[in-house]
């Protein structure tokens, strides 16, 4: 790598991590507990819009895990979100009326509060309808993840999107509150993946998946990333490029052996295509705030409109991770 | 009184007193070392908790850093200590603070009695240990390490480098062999007391302050001067992995951990709470003593550090993405690809079918759709037949398809019409040790002879599929390839069909030592010397056809095969 090529980066870093502090003004902090967190806590930080319905199971499913304090950004809700979450003891919340698409996605608010809060700490970041999965996480809780991480000195975790879907359409079965979303979408697809390189940033590019094979069939090279660093040891300095996808410094991306070893990793279970998708679609379609012109909403609104499925014969149903690391989609790498 | 334990403590002190207070509760007398870089309330406040027992006492501290010498000092200062305030202990057993003993104390007393004069600690000559890291075994004892290798290891490497090239090297005491082993060791009180009160302890304690990691070769060096009998293993249960670094037990291993009968596992993950709570609660000592049988631990371990550094052969994914020629397995399974059989043959995949236990699918690269099997839209781990998706990435597709059938061969076809320019699938079915390649050369020319086409278009198209097969033959000569190859020309296989067919079937299903009966039906090829002829007078050469007569036919081949004669 050219001095030149190092120095590109440094400046796109350093770009990042400025936008982010300017965009903090537009965050207006409604409860802040972020004194309770202890040294070696978890964090969880979470940008969200209008997901009331899911977050009595997302919170849940977290702290079981044994993530402790959750940072929350919510831009703007009007479903009761806010109200919601300030009950909650160990969330801090911000708020924010500004542009979702003008703050790249969310990501610049979070870069922000990341650096300030989740600075010398593990941090998962993840959407509202991501959970997280790692190699024995029905036995050991994700502290054990990270201590082990911290003496082989590695810094963010992989945990590729896996999209599940539901058998049917999928307004078939509604979603209830505090419902596993996994009782409904419990299939996926098990080996359909792409992966390539991505030299500038040293990440791997994955695609693939149900969306990929319905919605971009034609345009495979439009179809959405499913390469995720969601669990990153924070550290000043860091900062996501785009969503959680890929790090700088980029050393962190490198999350893949090259010589033909298995690096742990794990999966990030993607729950979105519920019930609750339908008045979701319709929404951020009139709002026109996501990624690459709402296309993938676009294509969704197409797609499921009319009554289309994204289960078919070979899906493979969700039962472990175990069965997730024989099909080849994580891997327990040297850890035993 | 018959063991003494001396621990290591630097982190979960909480850990390190329940387990100073299990085996001071069974009458065993306890040396505790605290890393003096531990804070000082901490400390106190551990010292304390332990305070109502008195067999625990706690001995002079050092501050701690790995692979130097201080970690030797400390285990000195303890085992001074115990024979000093427990002269009638027989054994002394060094152990960590995340060290968990395993049975109850009864059964290592038992176990120790019975070899009342054996020195358990592993020893093994610096030539013939196979687990050092960075290349450091005698180096260890003959360079100079004066640099942090934790905290300056830039001048560390480069006072190494420095010495290797200077070739200076240290003078080894007289008397002293090197020897290497696990740290955590059981030694008789007469072999503890030899190695501390010998008179020659200032020479060997001044040269081994400048040995690198010193905790691992000190006592096991030192062990073979004074020893009477020596078992070279540690009676703790340590796994290190390919790194060095030691594996670390949680409570999902606790019935593994049950049943390797070791005395002692480390490391312990300290909120490993079922483990602490299981294995420190009171129990009574089993009748029948078992020996320590940590094989099943083992292969635990050696599989996770395989999986690390091989990996699944043939597998791509988030975690393991090999550069070109290091994959350790381009693909998962043995597959077969078979080149210019269905222009030569009706029907060539449902006659293979039946000879074959295989997948059979057709030609997966066609430019309209991928072919499946049965023509089925989709396959297994969902891969669907849209070409826009296939040729998006064709080796993702080929490798997850083999990868998605694991157990299961797969077959496919092939034609230059299928895949136009794309050498690179070429290379990487050639250099995939997996691949068993087929080609019948110039056999994409019979469905053009058979298509009634304007000439001059079927001239063209000829010449673009000769090309490209020349292109890939040019491939599969070179001395790179890995695959298993057969090329005959069209010709040639025509007239002898069965003999190559037989090769074939035989490779594939080599159990079913089946003779073929009946060969697949061959296309009418009747005026095809004439039609090569025609696009000879239109200016192309064809080539790797073989000679076709223009007029007349070839000889034509009994689809019966006749049977050997036999002399007896």
């Amino acid at each position: 790598m050219s001095i030149r090529e190092r120095y590109r980066m440094r400046l796109k870093r350093k770009r990042t991590l400025i936008r982010a502090f300017r965009k903090r003004r537009e965050l207006k902090c409604l409860v802040n507990r972020t004194e309770t967190i202890k040294k070696s806590d978890i964090i969880v930080c979470v940008c969200l819009r209008n997901e009331r319905i899911r977050l009595p199971f997302f919170l849940r499913y977290y702290r079981e895990m044994g993530a402790h304090h959750f940072l929350i950004i919510d831009n703007d809700s009007t479903d009761g979100s806010a109200e919601y979450l300030n009950e909650q003891p160990d969330v801090s919340l911000w708020h924010s009326k500004a542009s979702y698409k003008h703050s790249r996605f969310g990501l610049d608010w979070q870069n922000h509060l990341l650096r300030k809060y989740a600075t010398g700490h593990w941090v998962l970041t993840v959407d509202p309808d991501e959970f997280f999965i790692y190699p024995f996480c029905d036995t050991r809780p994700i502290n054990a993840l990270t201590d082990w991480l911290d003496t082989y000195k590695i810094r963010a975790f992989p945990a590729m999107l896996l999209d599940m879907y539901p058998k049917g359409p999928i307004e078939a079965e509604p979603y209830r509150e505090g419902q596993n979303p996994f009782e409904i979408a419990c299939w996926f697809d098990s080996g359909n993946y792409t992966f390539s390189k991505n030299h500038s940033l040293r990440n791997l590019w994955i695609q693939g998946g149900p969306r990929a094979r319905t919605f971009f069939a034609d345009t495979p090279e439009k179809a959405p990333s499913l390469n995720k660093l969601p669990l990153v040891r924070w550290e000043r300095g860091y900062c996501y490029m785009s969503s959680t996808h890929m790090l700088l410094p980029r050393r962190l991306n490198n999350a893949y052996d090259e010589r033909g070893g298995e690096k742990p990793a794990g999966c990030l279970l993607h729950a979105k295509f519920l019930s609750v998708l339908t008045d979701k679609v319709e929404e951020e379609l009139s709002r026109g705030q996501h990624y690459a012109g709402s296309r993938e909403y676009m294509a969704y609104a197409r797609t499921l409109g009319d009554q289309g499925e994204l289960w078919c014969n070979w899906s493979e149903r969700y039962i472990n991770w175990r069965q997730l690391e024989i099909l080849g989609l994580m891997s327990k790498g040297n850890w035993a | 009184m018959s063991i003494g334990f001396i621990m290591m403590c630097h982190t979960a002190l909480d850990r390190a007193e329940q387990v100073a207070r299990y085996w001071a509760n069974q009458g065993a007398p306890v040396v505790v070392h605290v890393d003096r870089r531990v804070k000082k309330h901490a400390f106190d406040s551990f010292r304390d908790a332990l305070g109502d027992l008195p067999d625990v006492s706690f001995c002079q501290r050092h501050a701690c850093e790995w692979g130097t010498w201080s970690l030797v000092a400390a285990a000195q200062a303890g085992a001074e200590q115990m024979l000093k305030r427990h002269p009638d202990i027989r054994h002394v057993y060094l152990a960590s603070g995340l060290c968990l003993p395993l049975r109850p104390l009864d059964e290592l007393r038992a176990y120790l009695n019975a070899r009342p004069w054996t020195d358990f600690i592993e020893s093994v000559t610096t030539s013939e240990v196979g687990w050092t890291q960075g290349g450091l075994d005698m180096e260890r004892f003959t360079l100079r390490f004066p640099f942090s290798w934790q905290r300056h290891k830039w001048l560390f490497d480069r006072y190494v480098r420095l010495q290797r090239q200077l070739k200076v090297k240290r003078a080894i005491p007289a008397g002293i062999v090197p020897h290497m082993g696990s740290q955590w060791w059981c030694l008789t009180s007469a072999t503890l007391r030899a190695i501390l009160q010998d008179p020659a302890r200032a020479d060997h304690d001044r040269y081994f302050k400048s040995v690198w990691i010193p905790d691992e070769s000190y006592f096991q060096t030192l062990v073979r001067l004074y020893a009477t009998s020596i078992e070279s293993r540690s009676l703790t249960l340590a796994k290190f992995d390919f790194q060095g670094k030691p594996h670390i037990f949680y409570d999902d291993h606790l019935q593994l951990l049950r049943r390797s009968d070791c005395f002692m596992a480390r490391k312990i993950w300290p909120k490993a709470d079922r483990l602490y709570a299981h294995f420190l609660q009171p129990r009574k000592a089993a009748k029948k003593p078992a020996e320590p049988n940590p094989a099943k631990i083992d292969r635990l371990f050696t599989q996770a550090a395989e999986r690390r550094i091989r990996g699944r052969p043939g597998l791509y994914m988030q975690s393991r993405f090999p550069l070109k020629d290091l994959e350790n397995g381009k693909t998962s399974a043995p597959y077969s690809i078979f080149q210019g059989f269905t222009d030569v043959f009706e029907d060539f995949d449902i006659w293979l079918r039946k000879y074959v236990s295989a997948r059979v699918h057709g030609h997966l690269f066609a430019p309209e759709r991928a072919e499946f099997s049965g023509r089925e839209r989709m396959f297994n781990g969902c891969l669907t037949d849209d070409a826009a998706l296939r040729d998006y990435n064709r080796k993702a597709f080929l490798t997850n398809l083999i990868w998605n059938s694991r157990g299961e061969r797969q077959c496919y076809m092939l034609s230059p019409r299928d895949q136009v320019q794309s050498l690179d699938m070429d290379w990487f079915t050639a250099t995939d040790p997996n691949a068993q390649i087929s080609i019948i050369t110039g056999a994409w020319s019979i469905p053009l002879f058979q298509a009634n086409k304007r000439f001059n278009i079927v001239r063209k198209e000829a010449a673009i599929l000769q090309r490209r097969e020349l292109q890939q033959l040019e491939v599969l000569r070179s001395t790179y390839i890995k695959a298993r190859v057969r090329v005959w020309n069209l010709q040639e296989f025509v007239e002898n069909p069965m003999e190559p067919l037989q090769t074939i079937i035989d490779e594939l299903s080599p159990r079913t030592s089946r003779r073929l009966t009946e060969a697949p039906r061959m296309v009418d090829l009747n005026g095809f010397g004439q039609f090569l002829q025609n696009l000879k007078n239109q200016g192309m050469q064809p080539q790797r056809m073989g000679d076709f007569p223009v007029a007349g036919d070839l000889k034509p081949y009994s689809t019966r095969r006749r049977r050997p004669y036999l002399v007896k």
